[in-house]
């Protein structure tokens, strides 16, 4: 897709970030970029720095160096809720719904970043609330129905966690897609679910870019999700990137075989 | 419930797997209580909010037409104070879940304030349409104040640090009777010291004033609540509510979802302080004078009780819980009442935990003939034994009675010779009782039912001789058990939603 447009300034730029933990560095020197309607995945063995990455973009951790760009401005330094004010969304690798509140009540939580009325207003009623009210509820109702039927009618008004654990990761998106995210970070969507479930995720997280048109950076481990939907390809190992490209050529290159299965392991690919 | 879903959008090659018509309809297959309560519980979740809050206001208002008993009255205005105090309480704690012990400070401040401004203490007399505005604002400003500070912290962390601002302030109205700034100056009287500030203005403007009768400002809490829980309940169902719950839920998530977590923690403290700010001016309006002993930890526990109690995290659930204690203490405090609540509670608790119904008939039969016979062996061998009157009251006693008569031949009342010799007797008694009940949740099958009855007799010979006559410890007592064995039975409370923490 980003192929045939001219090459414009990249929506995500990471340019030479590091962090490390107690002289562990986790992240070293990493450039990434991500382009507008772009789904690049990120893979790596485990503790590659994958999640840290996405816990650095989304202001959880402070980067020791370098610099993240969203749209050409930094986002180093903002508390994490200015920058999904910004336009940075995710879902977490273990799932951390507001599992005591309603399905839909979770998606309007979400909004709260694009909504404006006052407590007072709420507290009296005033027009800006109640329309920001209404609107918030058609808005979740849609994000729900992204998903098909399965958040949909009787679903809207029972607890998070009486969901199975599939319509929770269903969940953590619509969630994360309700701030009006211009980036998604997905952390391991297909991550416990079942063949068909995993397939199903696939064709939806293609679907959040072509109907949605939202950018996607994707942690993913099952390499058939990876494969069916990444435009590019990134290889962490020890918070360095090994390779870069399309998934074939990703999933051939020796260095990336190498940190999955060992320096010994031949190429048969 | 029963509208299906918008046609789907997803291409019909893929499974509904997520589409299940047994879960789709399990809200209806849900059986809510049975028999009367279950009518009573369907009833009020038909009733609209607004409805229920107008019965309660018109109800409520309605008590000084009713009666003319003051005491009444007065038991009703406190209680209003404490629903106000615990529907405040309930924003920070019950809906953003922030373990809030500072609390009655913002009370107490707001008590103070009013005090300094409507009394001969500076001799200045604000008309109510000004300091009481005044004091609220500031008291929500003081919520954000002590929340500055506390915003990087949760749960234990917090707790400590607000309780180290309750301390202050009773630090603050203790001492604060030889004040200077810092050493600047003479000393001088801000807070009255340990004896307060008296003679405060009741509430007064354009030259009316309410008299100290409790019913005025029974309506003055009750008009207050009103709207305070109009506010509460929008705010709560808007996005600030949404996003306290959320809070409550996962800050991490929260902050991640775009939500100011900082800020939201600021807000639920400062609203809940506001809420507390309007009952502190009533406070000191109605008694005409602040105290430093009424803005301490005792208040601070029992508004936390009625929070509990009542379900943290509903609005209505908290107010009838502050109602419910209010009411319970206040009937403990005359003994012939307290006799009433503490069998009645007996009784239930054995009707609700004995199963089968044969054990509970033996251990209540058991309990009748184990009672008759002690009696009447004591009686032989040391009449003086069973000799004693029963209280009614701090120094009354009484013959006469169903109850009475019931103990009478059924319980052990030493005839009163030195009163030291009845608490002495009880005192040993405790001990076995406190034994016996230990020993009742080690022993497993016949052995316990049949340990069971001279356990509640004891606890019954205990209560006669000693607590029923020491009100003011018996009281706490009897609510801590209540609140144990509620607790235990209802964990949220009794209309607080019960929360799943990890699935």
């Amino acid at each position: 897709m980003s192929e045939t447009e001219p090459r414009k300034q990249p929506l995500l730029e990471l340019r030479g970030l590091s962090v490390s933990f107690g002289g562990l560095s986790v992240i070293d020197g990493l450039d990434l970029h991500v382009d507008e309607h772009e789904i690049v995945s990120v893979i790596g063995p485990n503790g590659a720095g994958k999640t840290t990455l996405f816990n650095l973009i989304t202001g959880v951790f402070r980067p020791d160096g370098g610099d993240i760009l969203l749209d050409g401005e930094s986002l180093v330094g903002l508390p994490p809720h200015k920058i999904t004010e910004r336009g940075v969304a995710r879902t977490f690798q273990t799932l951390r719904l507001f599992l005591n509140m309603t399905v839909k009540e979770n998606v309007m939580a979400a909004q709260y970043v694009r909504t404006r009325a006052t407590l007072l207003e709420q507290m009296l009623q005033l027009p800006r609330a109640r329309r920001e009210e209404r609107e918030m509820d058609v808005f979740a109702e849609e994000k729900l129905g992204f998903f098909g039927e399965r958040l949909m009618g009787y679903r809207w008004n029972q607890p998070a966690y009486s969901l199975s654990y599939a319509n929770r990761r269903r969940l953590e998106i619509a969630r994360a897609t309700a701030t009006r995210p211009r980036i998604l970070l997905l952390d391991e969507p297909a991550a416990g679910m079942n063949p068909v479930e995993t397939h199903e995720i696939t064709e939806l997280i293609g679907k959040l870019r072509d109907e949605g048109g939202y950018t996607i950076l994707l942690i993913e481990h099952d390499m058939h999700v990876v494969e069916g939907i990444s435009d590019r390809v990134v290889a962490l190992d020890h918070g360095v990137k090994i390779a870069e490209g399309t998934f074939d050529a990703v999933a051939t290159d020796p260095r990336v075989v190498e940190a999955y299965l060992g320096a010994s392991a031949t190429v048969t690919k | 419930m029963t509208d299906l879903p918008p046609p789907a959008t997803q291409p019909p090659v893929s499974p509904q797997i997520g589409v299940d018509e047994w879960v789709r309809r399990s809200g209806e297959r849900i059986v809510g209580p049975r028999g009367a309560l279950g009518v009573v519980v369907r009833a009020a979740e038909r009733t609209p909010r607004i409805v229920l809050l107008a019965a309660f206001v018109g109800l409520t208002a309605a008590i000084p037409a009713l009666t003319t008993n003051q005491y009444i009255v007065g038991v009703a205005a406190d209680t209003m104070l404490y629903v106000l105090l615990a529907v405040g309480l309930n924003v920070a704690v019950g809906w953003a879940g922030l373990l809030d012990l500072g609390y009655i400070a913002f009370y107490g401040f707001a008590a103070y304030l009013y005090a300094e401004l409507s009394s001969g203490h500076y001799n200045i007399h604000w008309p109510t349409w000004q300091s009481v505005p005044l004091v609220i604002a500031a008291t929500i400003l003081l919520g954000f104040v002590l929340a500055l500070p506390s915003r990087r912290l949760s749960g234990d962390y917090l707790a400590i640090v607000t309780l180290f601002f309750l301390e202050i302030f009773n630090n603050f109205t203790n001492n604060g009777y030889a004040w200077n700034w810092l050493g600047f100056g003479a000393t001088h009287d801000v807070t009255g010291g340990p004896t307060g500030l008296t003679n405060v203005d009741p509430f007064h403007a354009f030259g009316h004033a309410l008299t100290n009768r409790p019913a005025d400002y029974l309506w003055v809490a009750l008009a207050g609540f009103a709207v305070i829980a109009v506010a509460l309940t929008y705010a709560n169902k808007s996005r600030t509510g949404r996003a306290w719950r959320a809070l409550r839920e996962d800050p991490l998530a929260a902050e991640l979802m775009g939500m100011p977590v900082k800020w939201l923690m600021l807000l639920a403290v400062a609203v809940g302080a506001g809420v507390a700010g309007f009952a502190g001016t009533v406070n000191a309006a109605y008694y005409q004078g602040v105290f430093p002993t009424t803005f301490y930890f005792p208040l601070l526990i029992t508004v936390y009780a009625m929070t509990i109690l009542g379900g943290a995290g509903s609005l209505g659930g908290v107010a009838l819980g502050a109602i419910i204690v209010n009411v319970l203490l206040e009937v403990l405090r005359a003994p012939d009442h307290a006799r009433w609540v503490f069998y009645a509670l007996a009784i239930a608790g054995l009707l609700v935990k004995l199963r089968p119904w044969r054990v509970l008939a033996g251990v209540l039969a058991g309990l009748a003939a184990f009672g008759v016979v002690v009696h009447a062996i004591v009686a032989a061998v040391w009449p003086r034994g069973v000799g004693g009157p029963i209280a009614v009251g701090p120094t009354s006693f009484t013959t006469h009675g169903f109850l009475a008569t019931v103990i009478r031949h059924w319980m052990v009342l030493p005839k009163h010779t030195y009163t030291v010799d009845n608490f002495r007797l009880g005192n040993y008694a405790f001990v076995i009782v406190i034994g016996c009940v230990l020993a009742c949740t080690v022993v497993k099958g016949w052995r316990r039912w049949v340990l069971l009855v001279p356990t509640l007799w004891g606890a019954a010979f205990v209560w006669e001789n000693v607590l029923i006559e020491q009100a003011p410890t018996t009281r706490p007592l009897l609510l801590g058990v209540i609140l144990i064995v509620l607790m235990a039975t209802r964990p949220a409370g009794l209309f607080g939603q019960t929360r799943v923490e990890i699935v």
